[in-house]
């Protein structure tokens, strides 16, 4: 079965070189059938790297541990949902997901152009399959990097997985980030190809623009998702820390978000083509520096799962990447050159070009920061880093003005808006936002933060500027072919998917905004170290240590240590929160107590979600009182096993028989003579609302993305031909 | 690995083992271009009418941008029927 895998991982490399090699001959020849024959190898590449994933993945569920990714990341003890998506817990396995979601991507693309763009797809072809073969190359030739690699013999336990990787959304995020990456692969492949055949006008980036927003989908599901996997299983407090992964998956889906913009300025104007193939060039090269950081382990990271070898051929691809790109672009000036100007400021595509602005700008802040230790060691010698106060003070004056231009830029027509016109859209939004930004500072503490409440007025202003926009939208349907206003809503929706799937990203962009501003200017946090019946005050809130809880779970190895709080806000019950710390045998020390207290602990966080703001908690046990007991627990095992002697049969199993009686002993000290615990409890004022925003806008994209019924796209452009050909005929 | 290598390429050469046909003529680029640009032009002038039901574009602004989407289009049709 193994065997098969590896055959078709070895097979998938040729496949590519065919793939590239019959589709640039084509091109050459003008042949079609070496460019269908090209476009077959690609599909024969993804079916190959398919049964890879298949054979890998029923390793895994056998818990084949001669399968060396197998006995690195997982166990017989692994529940089976984690054996699944164990894959990706490591550098074999993640290669493996970036080629196959690549193949997926680069076939489902081909098929839908089979009949278009004859001229760049060979080229696009030729790109993607050559991306292909760097991958799959590399999983044969890298050290470490062959998902098939074998153990010999085969050890009869697995490590497991990682503890931190043990949440559902770490199941999820990690192949929602690859995807988001891989599917800027498809827009940069076509744009090469229209750069290389000269096809520069908009109808490559017709054919893409659907994969560049199914990329920016995924990166966007895979960052709320490790924003939620941080703030409810890292215990530090926050959702995001500025950690240098983080931002590597935040700076391609800004640029992206600007791409997604910008094209459509080409589209309906015929400029910014200089810009656009620059942003799609920028967002793949920032989709493979983010797959270069989490595998290189150049920067510190919390996500710094294991030591990588990877990180070079990685760095070579982006510099040809980047290197080839620019070249190309320079050498097409001439052709990529419009004759269009902008002309008025008071028109969508001025809007649009201060939004690329500002989110170019905000990519270059958070890539100066992200790679300053770096840069500093580079010249002064000395690795220095920047960290979330540095971040915050020069991304948060752009976030801020982004805020207002997503509410500006639906409000405006194409080309030009007359004073007037515009007058007439922006009052009530404006009168709506200063009403309620007075609310807010009257009623609140908000006054104290400007930065913060700056950015509530802008966003107040977008909110309503949208809604007024579906206002609007629905008043006019309702007035060309009566109803209710619910459904020329839907129809209205239903009939311009783009614009008002846009309008609804930017909402749900807004209100994730509000809850950041809130949740980061506005959050209470107090660190407090207390005993069973000890209480301390968070704020408006007291907190009381009531008891502290243990248990133990045998199959995951697990010892978990936690504490039941009492939170109390005038006088009365507000919640009762459950944190715990969870500790796990470490490898290299099996057999011990100790053990357990030296690898990966995790925080389960106890916590009160609504929609006003949460009551977060983590804690952290202190226990350094335990440490001779600890200490002679593990004399104890060291003796038991060593009157048995190193030939005694099942040394190990006694071994881990006496650890677990100890563990089992300690978890029941820890309840009879509880030991201090610090107590890391935060208010965060309005956090649900960046999940809930989060979701809003991912929703809005998904109605952007689906496609209108090809049978309505020809009825639209029919009744407009007959228009114009009545035109014709008056002319 | 020699029966793997062997269906990939029965699958990837059939193409190949096809005649030459019509079919194969590639697209006329400019053709499909002007297509792509009238498909753009239609989409801007329904937007534009959008805009003026929903009172961003004032009639007379409307009509002059309307005006001019058509005069491009009819550009457009005619460099189509060439």
């Amino acid at each position: 079965m193994v065997e098969l895998g590896l055959a078709c991982l070895i097979a998938a490399p040729f496949a590519c070189v065919y793939a590239a090699g019959a589709a640039l001959l084509g091109a050459r020849r003008d042949d079609r059938r070496l460019i269908d024959s090209s476009r077959r190898a690609v599909y024969a590449v993804c079916a190959l790297l398919t049964v890879c994933v298949v054979v890998l993945e029923a390793a895994f569920l056998r818990s084949d541990f001669s399968v060396a990714l197998v006995a690195d990341h997982s166990s017989t003890t692994t529940p089976t949902f984690y054996k699944l998506t164990a894959m990706w817990s490591s550098q074999g396995g993640s290669l493996l997901l970036w080629a196959w979601v690549l193949s997926i991507a680069a076939s489902a693309v081909l098929y839908l152009t089979r009949n278009r763009h004859r001229e760049l797809v060979p080229y696009a072809t030729a790109v993607l399959a050559g991306l292909a073969l760097f991958f799959t190359a590399l999983m044969l030739f890298a050290d470490g990097a062959n998902p098939f690699a074998r153990l010999d013999p085969a050890p009869a336990e697995g490590v497991g997985l990682n503890p931190l990787l043990r949440h559902p959304a770490m199941a999820v995020h990690p192949p929602m980030l690859y995807s988001g990456y891989v599917f800027f692969a498809i827009p940069f492949a076509f744009a090469i190809g229209a750069l290389v055949s000269r096809r520069l006008d908009a109808s490559w980036i017709r054919s893409t623009r659907r994969f560049a927003l199914v990329a920016w989908i995924f990166l966007g599901i895979g960052i709320l998702l490790g924003a939620r996997w941080s703030y409810s299983e890292l215990g530090w407090g926050g959702y995001w820390g500025w950690d240098a992964v983080e931002n590597a998956s935040l700076m391609p889906w800004l640029i992206g978000t600007a791409f997604l913009h910008s094209v459509m300025v080409q589209e309906k104007r015929s400029m910014l083509k200089v810009w656009n193939v620059s942003l799609v060039v920028a967002a793949f090269t920032l989709a493979l520096l983010g797959t270069f950081l989490v595998r290189s382990g150049i920067l510190e990271s919390i996500h710094a799962f294991g030591a990588s070898t990877v990180g070079g051929p990685l760095l070579g691809l982006i510099a040809v990447v980047v290197i080839g790109s620019a070249a190309l672009i320079v050498s097409r000036l001439d052709d990529l050159r419009g004759k269009r100007r902008i002309e008025s400021l008071a028109s969508r595509e001025a809007v649009f070009l201060v939004n690329n602005l500002l989110l170019v700008g905000l990519c270059l802040v958070i890539f100066w920061g992200t790679f300053f230790p770096l840069i500093s060691e580079a010249i002064t010698g000395d690795r220095s880093s920047l960290g979330s106060p540095w971040f915050d003070r020069y991304t948060a004056p752009l976030a801020i003005v982004l805020v207002l231009f997503t509410g500006i830029g639906p409000l405006l027509a194409w080309r030009r808006v007359s004073a007037g016109s515009l007058w007439r859209l922006v009052r009530v939004p404006l009168a709506v936002a200063v009403v309620a930004t007075l609310a807010v500072a009257t009623l609140t503490d908000a006054i104290d933060e400007p930065p913060a409440l700056v950015l509530f007025a802008f966003a107040f202003f977008a909110l309503a500027a949208l809604a007024a926009e579906f206002w609007r939208g629905a008043g006019a349907q309702r007035a060309l072919a009566g109803g209710g206003r619910l459904a020329a809503l839907g129809h209205i929706v239903s009939r311009n998917r783009r614009r008002y799937g846009g309008y609804t990203v930017h909402a749900g962009f807004a209100l994730t905004m509000i809850a950041v501003a809130a949740s980061s200017s506005f959050q209470t946090s107090v660190d407090l170290r207390l005993r069973p019946g000890d209480s301390g005050e968070v704020g408006d809130y007291t907190v009381t240590y009531v008891e502290p809880t243990s248990s133990i779970d045998d199959a995951e190895q697990r010892l978990t240590l936690g504490a039941v709080l009492d939170v109390e806000r005038d006088d009365e019950a507000f919640a009762l929160l459950r944190p715990s710390r969870n500790y796990y045998a470490s490898t290299g020390a099996e057999g011990t107590v100790r053990g357990f207290f030296e690898g990966e602990a995790t925080s389960e966080v106890g916590r009160r979600e609504s929609p006003g703001g949460d009551m977060w908690t983590a804690m952290r046990p202190d226990l350094a009182g335990y440490d001779e007991f600890i200490e002679g627990a593990d004399e104890r095992i060291e003796r038991v096993a060593g009157d048995a002697g190193p030939e005694a049969p099942f040394l190990n199993d006694l071994r881990s028989d006496l650890q677990g009686v100890a563990i089992a002993a300690l978890a029941e000290r820890y309840e009879s003579e509880p030991v201090p615990v610090d107590f890391r409890v935060n208010v965060n004022p309005l956090v649900i609302w960046i999940w809930v925003g989060g979701g809003i806008a991912i929703a809005g994209a998904l109605i952007a993305v689906w496609p209108a019924p090809e049978a309505r796209r020809r009825r639209v452009s029919d009744v407009y031909a007959a228009r114009l050909a009545r035109d014709l005929e008056r002319v | 690995m020699i029966v793997i290598l062997a269906a990939v390429a029965a699958f990837v050469a059939l193409p190949l083992r096809r005649r030459p046909s019509a079919s194969d003529a590639g697209e006329d680029p400019r053709r499909a271009e002007l297509e792509a640009r009238k498909e753009a032009l239609y989409r801007q002038i329904r937007d534009a009418e959008l805009d003026r039901a929903q009172g961003k574009l004032s009639n007379g602004d409307w009509r002059r941008l309307d005006a001019e989407l058509r005069r491009e289009a009819i550009e457009v049709l005619r460099a189509l029927d060439r």
